[in-house]
């Protein structure tokens, strides 16, 4: 498998990390590499083999779906890069 | 008397109780050590005050007959795991400035037994990478690097991710250090500086509070100088979270007591298929040596078959960077850390990503981001999910005829920072025998067999039944003892 240029772009838009252009060449080359080195996966035969969900022999513990934490907002926000008024701020968002 | 930092933790627990040293003497020889050990970038963040205030409650509550079962020992934190109101980094750029608010499980139960901090520790970038090399504050040279401090030919990596804490461990800079293993990080770092590390069973340990890579194969374990010591440390870490959704309500068994030294009879399961291409002859004829080992020991070796081991690699790289595609998600420049920013919302995202990850992490978010896209899911993902099911099945398969595994834990030895960077695929290589592990979600454990040609050390893994840990230490300490392993690095602090 390889991937241009343009298929990398959409990936790095699609994770939202900024990709100087002039890195998308070696990107995809590194990229394809490793897509190639899985490929191999395809020699094995996987017919009627369930998917792995959980790799314990367990099912998921239930609670009771009720509030048991929280009422700190201060510390939320503590780290926040730009915060006010008890909210995170971030840059304008007009669709 | 020995030196203060050259002691195992048994033997430090013993001292204290016998009142010949205290717990703020050790932590004060243990901080001086961490100053030693600055030219190998090792701690990001020294916390020698907490560690002195921390020692000294602790010399309060052996005084009082209230000590636990850590009590007064100084170690080191790999900086994955969340510390209150200490800087949490897991060596990225993009968690600038975070300072949590809340203590990970795993390290609120060593506090609670009454282990000491002396710091947070490299490793590579969100754990992602078998050398630390990768993290934003540089890479760790490893202690058994040839030369002087500061004036290397060749700088040895300490293996990865859990670099840090390996280093720390072997240099005499802490009893014993956290780590976090996803595909080998707490075993290959072990095997390279000549310690003993522990994957515990996926489940025994929460992962609550620790920076998350792929959740479906983290897990934390202790990192010690000796086997005894790791299952100190281990039981500490152990224990049911209900705070992390897959951790297992299981007793945690009193680990120190499975060292009778007594193998006899058990098999010990040798796969065929871990005879790869690129093993060295070295390490060949180390495990061949470990297989006699147990053989004196009363053990009986039996070959077993892993078919599937030769595609744990590719499926492990399409699990893991998919996990983590989605758990990196959330640095996003919004709640905490790196903000770079831009134009608009979505130009922030793409800045702040762009600027705080790393290479090899923008790889990874990359890769995963593209294997569960729409048209792929299928072909990569779902593939990789059904072949991570026959490797666990070949597992099971194997178990039934034996009880424990024994294999090399890295292919080959330690190298140099520097060496084997140019190809991801080669770095990846180095993993090929802790990969299928975790995708198995088994118990395994690295200990110290002997020293290469080169003088570097080299390390045996043993591979458990699930919750087995007791069998893995019992085998471990039977390796350990029968290695005689008592090589020290070119530099000890």
């Amino acid at each position: 498998m390889s991937l241009d240029k343009a298929t990398v772009a959409k990936i790095a838009h699609l994770a939202r990390i900024k990709v100087p252009d002039e890195e998308l060449e070696s990107l995809a080359g590194e990229l394809s590499q490793i897509l190639t080195f899985v490929e191999q996966l395809n020699e094995v035969d996987t017919k009627d083999v369930p998917p792995m969900t959980s790799v314990a022999a367990q099912k998921l513990r239930r609670r009771k779906d009720e509030v048991t934490d929280g009422g700190y907002a201060a510390q939320v926000l503590s780290n926040g890069p730009e915060t006010a008024e008890g909210f995170f701020v971030v840059p304008k968002v007009v669709e | 008397m020995t030196a203060l930092t050259h002691l195992t933790m048994a033997e430090a627990l013993d001292g204290l109780a016998k009142k010949e040293f205290t717990a703020v003497e050790l932590t004060e020889a243990h901080v001086r050590a961490v100053e030693a050990v600055r030219p190998f970038n090792i701690f990001i963040t020294e916390t020698p005050d907490a560690a002195l205030s921390m020692a000294k409650a602790s010399d309060e509550r052996r005084a009082k007959g209230s000590a636990g079962p850590m009590d007064g020992l100084p170690i080191a934190v790999k900086d994955l795991f969340c510390t209150k109101g200490v800087a949490t980094t897991a060596g990225s750029h993009i968690l600038d400035g975070f300072k949590p608010e809340y203590e990970s499980t795993v390290t609120s139960q060593l506090w609670r037994d009454g282990a000491v901090m002396l710091g947070k520790v490299n490793l590579d970038e969100f754990a992602m990478g078998s050398a630390t090399i990768t993290a934003h504050q540089g890479e760790t040279v490893s202690p058994w690097s040839p030369g002087a401090p500061g004036a290397w030919d060749r700088k040895i990596v300490a293996g990865g991710s859990s670099g840090g804490s390996a280093a720390a461990i072997a240099a005499r800079a802490a009893l014993g250090a956290t780590g976090t293993d996803t595909g080998g990080s707490i075993r290959q770092p072990a095997g390279y500086t000549g310690t003993v590390g522990i994957k515990p069973t996926y489940g025994r340990c929460s992962r609550w509070g620790i920076v998350a890579y792929a959740s479906s194969l983290d897990q934390a374990g202790p990192m010690t100088r000796t086997v005894e010591d790791a299952a100190i440390m281990l039981r500490s870490m152990c224990g049911f979270d209900p705070k992390d959704s897959t951790s297992v309500d299981m007793p945690v068994p009193d680990f120190r007591a499975a060292l009778t030294g007594d193998i006899r009879g058990l098999r010990v399961g040798i796969p065929k298929e871990y005879r790869v291409e690129g093993l060295s002859s070295e390490i060949a004829a180390l495990w061949d040596q470990g297989i006699a080992w147990l053989k004196e020991a009363g053990a009986v070796p039996v070959e077993i078959s892993l078919p599937h081991t030769k595609y744990a690699l590719a499926a492990y790289y399409i699990i893991a960077p998919a996990e983590a595609s989605s758990n990196l998600a959330r640095y996003d420049g919004v709640r905490y850390g790196l903000r770079v920013e831009g134009g608009n919302l979505k130009e922030m995202y793409e800045n702040t990503r762009g600027a705080g990850f790393g290479k090899e992490v923008q790889r990874r978010i990359l890769i995963g981001t593209y294997v569960l896209s729409a048209g792929y899911y299928d072909a990569y993902y779902n593939k990789a999910r059904q072949v991570r099911t026959r490797i666990k099945w070949d597992f099971d398969e194997a178990f039934k005829s034996c009880d424990v595994i024994l294999t090399p834990t890295a292919p080959s030895t330690p190298f140099a920072i520097g060496e084997k960077m140019d190809d991801p695929v080669q770095m990846y290589l180095i993993d090929v025998y802790t990969v299928p592990v975790n995708l198995a979600g088994l118990p395994a454990m690295s200990v110290p067999a002997g020293l290469g040609a080169d003088g570097l050390p080299l390390g045996l893994q043993l591979i458990g039944r699930p919750f087995d840990e007791e069998t893995l230490l019992r085998v471990g300490q039977v390796v350990e003892k029968a290695a005689n392993f008592t090589a020290v690095p070119p530099f000890v602090a």
